[in-house]
């Protein structure tokens, strides 16, 4: 386990960056910047990750990046990926994409269905705010049961699409969760991803003070929460095996974790819940980790 | 270099008989593509299975992504060619319609990538057979769009495109149309040039933006403002002067686009007209017939019927429709009397295209040309030969009685034989 001593002082985000105070997704690229380093080419869709790369003309990091259309970021790690073979530097340097929920879990799952299908050897990234942000907050395919968004104004009827699951249907060597609140998590993560040969997908959930409904200096409290009460487990999937992250270990027992209503009374996006949602959340938390004790007793 | 008639390729080693397809599958070959990617879509297919063949066989050393969609393959080709490879692909009809968001994405970027479109009509109804509407409707995306009349011309015009794209005044996208089945299928001689002449002719791509060099660090396409931006870093363009830049550069592309087929011409001893149009028939000539593509080839025939007739007829076949060649056309209509345009699409609500832009084009002349307009052959429907007799009889008689109007006439149409035909209840829902 690298401690915040072992992370590279390097930064590959300038400062000054057009991101929200407190946004998850800036502090998840920086980390994930830091573990990949100098010789990664970034492509980014539509998303908030395009306003954090700044305007025409003036780049935020210090790698470069491929502004793509909102389908399109799998084809397009993909299409980089080529070339760079084409060229013979395919060893030598990192394709990262790097998408929102609704650019990857909706618009983008075909082009991502298919450069995983094909074998592509990058890695993407779904940074999960759990709805369209850049656009002002609608509902996508990752919003979670029961929240207010600007196109669910009574809470959306419906759980979230589980991403990781569908990628790791496709058979890929590695799919793993993460939150921005577990930086450290995420940095070992990433190292070892880059070691895998193959498609790599990351889906890490990334608190969002203005969509989400609390104080910009929360996002690590709020992101703890999420794993603190058993809703968003933190674990790797390598080669078909399955291991829980040390952060969410201790909540395999179920005594261990915190009332799901902690973290969903702390946000305005739940505001409009009743307590018959509140017993659906226990019962799907209850039921994921069942699943996930099933796997790990049947490994 | 103006040559009025492309010679025919005489028999030598290097004819092999191959359809329109694998003509262009060869150009893409001999071009030496790094990275290609497709979709499977009908009639275009066979070029991109000759590629797999080509690549697999180890006749061509490039990265073939066979991806799920033509907006993927579109977005490969893109994020590839941004890496610094050359890059093709292929598609037709719904293919291309798919591609649609990504291809002013090319062309703003300004990515030299060659797509060759076999055409095919669009749905609704289903249709796998050839007319020009899908061609036609990227016109407005910033791309060079060449229609190519046989196989032979499709191969070269796939060598030019290459050499156009990359000149480094234009970085432009090409598309080379030719007509699905008629062209696309249809086995004809082509004359294959040797490797080291087309080597000599298209030297390796020299990219103006190339993402592999890893000490550019550029974000590439970020949002872009309406107004130009002064930091203390340096001052960038807004998209104003980024679209004026790619409008500026089309303009300028009809010199080099004349300047690269010369070359060719000179090299390789084949010419299509200037580059631009083709022209026969048309030194004594006093009826023209504009036209392009398979419309343009049957066209052929119908001149030399209706000369038969006595009609002094000749034949302007479009080569390239984008950027349209206006100046060119109003120096030649300039005193010319009578223009009979023959579109294989339609600018629905409007009339045919190709009709609606020449008399745009012709605009201000002091000695206006008589111009009507036809549909013909929208989904394959035959063009016969008689179809453009009959219209080049119904036009000069119209123009006669000075009758001038917009209002389409599609000639082979075959209403009468539905005996039940009723303008407010037909064919709705299918």
């Amino acid at each position: 386990m690298v401690n915040v001593m072992d992370l590279p002082e390097e930064e590959f985000i300038y400062p000054g960056t057009r991101a929200c105070a407190g946004c998850g997704m800036a502090l998840i690229y920086r980390i994930a910047l830091k573990a990949l380093g100098p010789k990664t080419i970034a492509t980014v869709p539509a998303s908030c990750l395009t306003v954090l790369h700044g305007m025409q003309g003036f780049c935020s990091t210090k790698i470069s990046v491929y502004h793509t259309p909102f389908a399109t970021t799998g084809a397009s790690a993909s299409g980089i990926l080529a070339s760079l073979e084409d060229k013979g530097l395919a060893d030598e340097i990192t394709v990262l994409a790097f998408a929102g929920d609704g650019g990857t879990t909706d618009i983008g799952i075909q082009a991502l269905s298919g450069a995983v299908e094909r074998g592509t050897n990058f890695i993407y990234a779904c940074y999960d705010n759990e709805a369209y942000m850049n656009t002002g907050v609608q509902r996508s395919g990752s919003t979670p049961l029961g929240v207010r968004t600007t196109t669910t104004p009574e809470g959306k009827d419906v759980h979230k699409k589980n991403m990781p699951k569908i990628l790791e249907a496709h058979g890929i060597p590695y799919v793993a969760t993460a939150n921005a609140a577990y930086p450290l998590d995420i940095f070992e993560k990433f190292k070892r991803a880059t070691d895998i040969k193959g498609p790599k997908y990351f889906h890490i959930l990334s608190p969002c003070p203005p969509g989400w409904g609390y104080e910009p200096k929360d996002t690590m409290i709020i992101g703890r929460l999420a794993n603190e009460t058993g809703f968003w487990p933190l674990y790797e999937v390598t080669k078909g095996k399955f291991e829980l992250s040390k952060p969410s270990r201790r909540y395999l027992e179920p005594s261990k974790r915190k009332p799901i209503k902690e973290y969903l009374s702390a946000q305005k996006r739940f505001k409009s819940i009743d307590d018959k949602t509140i017993q659906i959340y226990e019962e799907y938390i209850s039921n994921m980790w069942k699943e996930i004790r099933n796997r790990l007793d049947s490994q | 270099m103006t040559i009025s008639e492309e010679s025919k390729p005489k028999i030598d080693e290097n004819v092999m008989i191959l359809t329109g397809n694998h003509a262009a599958a060869h150009a893409i070959r001999q071009a030496r593509v790094g990275v290609v990617s497709a979709y499977p879509i009908t009639p275009q297919s066979p070029v991109v299975e000759k590629i797999a063949e080509f690549i697999s066989e180890g006749k061509l050393n490039a990265r073939f992504v066979k991806v799920e969609s033509e907006h993927s393959a579109m977005a490969v080709l893109c994020a590839a060619s941004a890496t610094g490879s050359r890059v093709a692909t292929a598609t037709s009809a719904h293919g291309l319609e798919l591609m649609y968001e990504m291809l002013p994405w090319a062309s703003g970027n300004r990515l030299p990538i060659v797509l060759n479109l076999a055409t095919r009509s669009l749905g609704a109804p289903w249709s796998v057979w050839t007319d020009h509407q899908d061609f036609i409707t990227i016109r407005d995306v910033g791309w060079i769009q060449f229609m190519c009349e046989n196989n032979q011309e499709v191969y070269d015009t796939n060598i030019q495109a290459f050499k156009i794209a990359e000149d480094p005044r234009l970085f432009l996208p090409v598309v080379c149309g030719y007509d699905g089945y008629i062209i696309s299928h249809t086995a004809q001689p082509v004359k294959l040039e040797k490797q080291e002449l087309i080597d000599e002719f298209l030297p390796p791509l020299t990219h103006h933006i190339n993402l592999s060099d890893i000490s550019q660090i550029k974000g590439i396409d970020p949002v872009t403002t309406p107004h130009i931006v002064k930091r203390p870093e340096g001052t960038a363009p807004g998209y104003y002067e980024y679209r004026y830049s790619l409008q500026k550069s089309l303009e300028n592309s009809i010199d080099i686009i004349k300047e690269v087929h010369d070359e060719f011409a000179e090299r390789f001893g084949r010419s299509y007209g200037n580059g631009l149009l083709k022209t026969i028939k048309t030194d004594d000539a006093d009826i023209f017939i504009f036209a392009m593509g398979s419309v343009a080839s049957q066209s052929r025939i119908a001149i030399n019927k209706l000369r038969s007739e006595g009609l002094k007829a000749g034949l302007i076949s479009l080569k390239l429709f984008r950027p349209f060649p206006a100046e060119e056309l109003r120096d030649f209509f300039k005193d010319k009397e009578n223009i009979i345009v023959f579109d294989r699409d339609i600018g629905y609500g409007y009339e045919g295209v190709l009709s609606y832009e020449l008399k745009a084009s012709l605009y201000g002349l002091k000695n206006r040309p008589n111009i009507k307009g036809f549909i013909v052959g929208l989904g394959g429907r035959d063009v016969r030969t008689e179809h453009i007799i009959s219209g080049v009889h119904k036009a000069l008689n119209d123009f006669k009685k000075e009758i001038f109007t917009n209002k389409t006439e599609f000639l082979g149409l075959h209403l009468d034989e539905l005996g039940d035909y009723d303008e407010s209840t037909y064919f709705k829902g299918g």
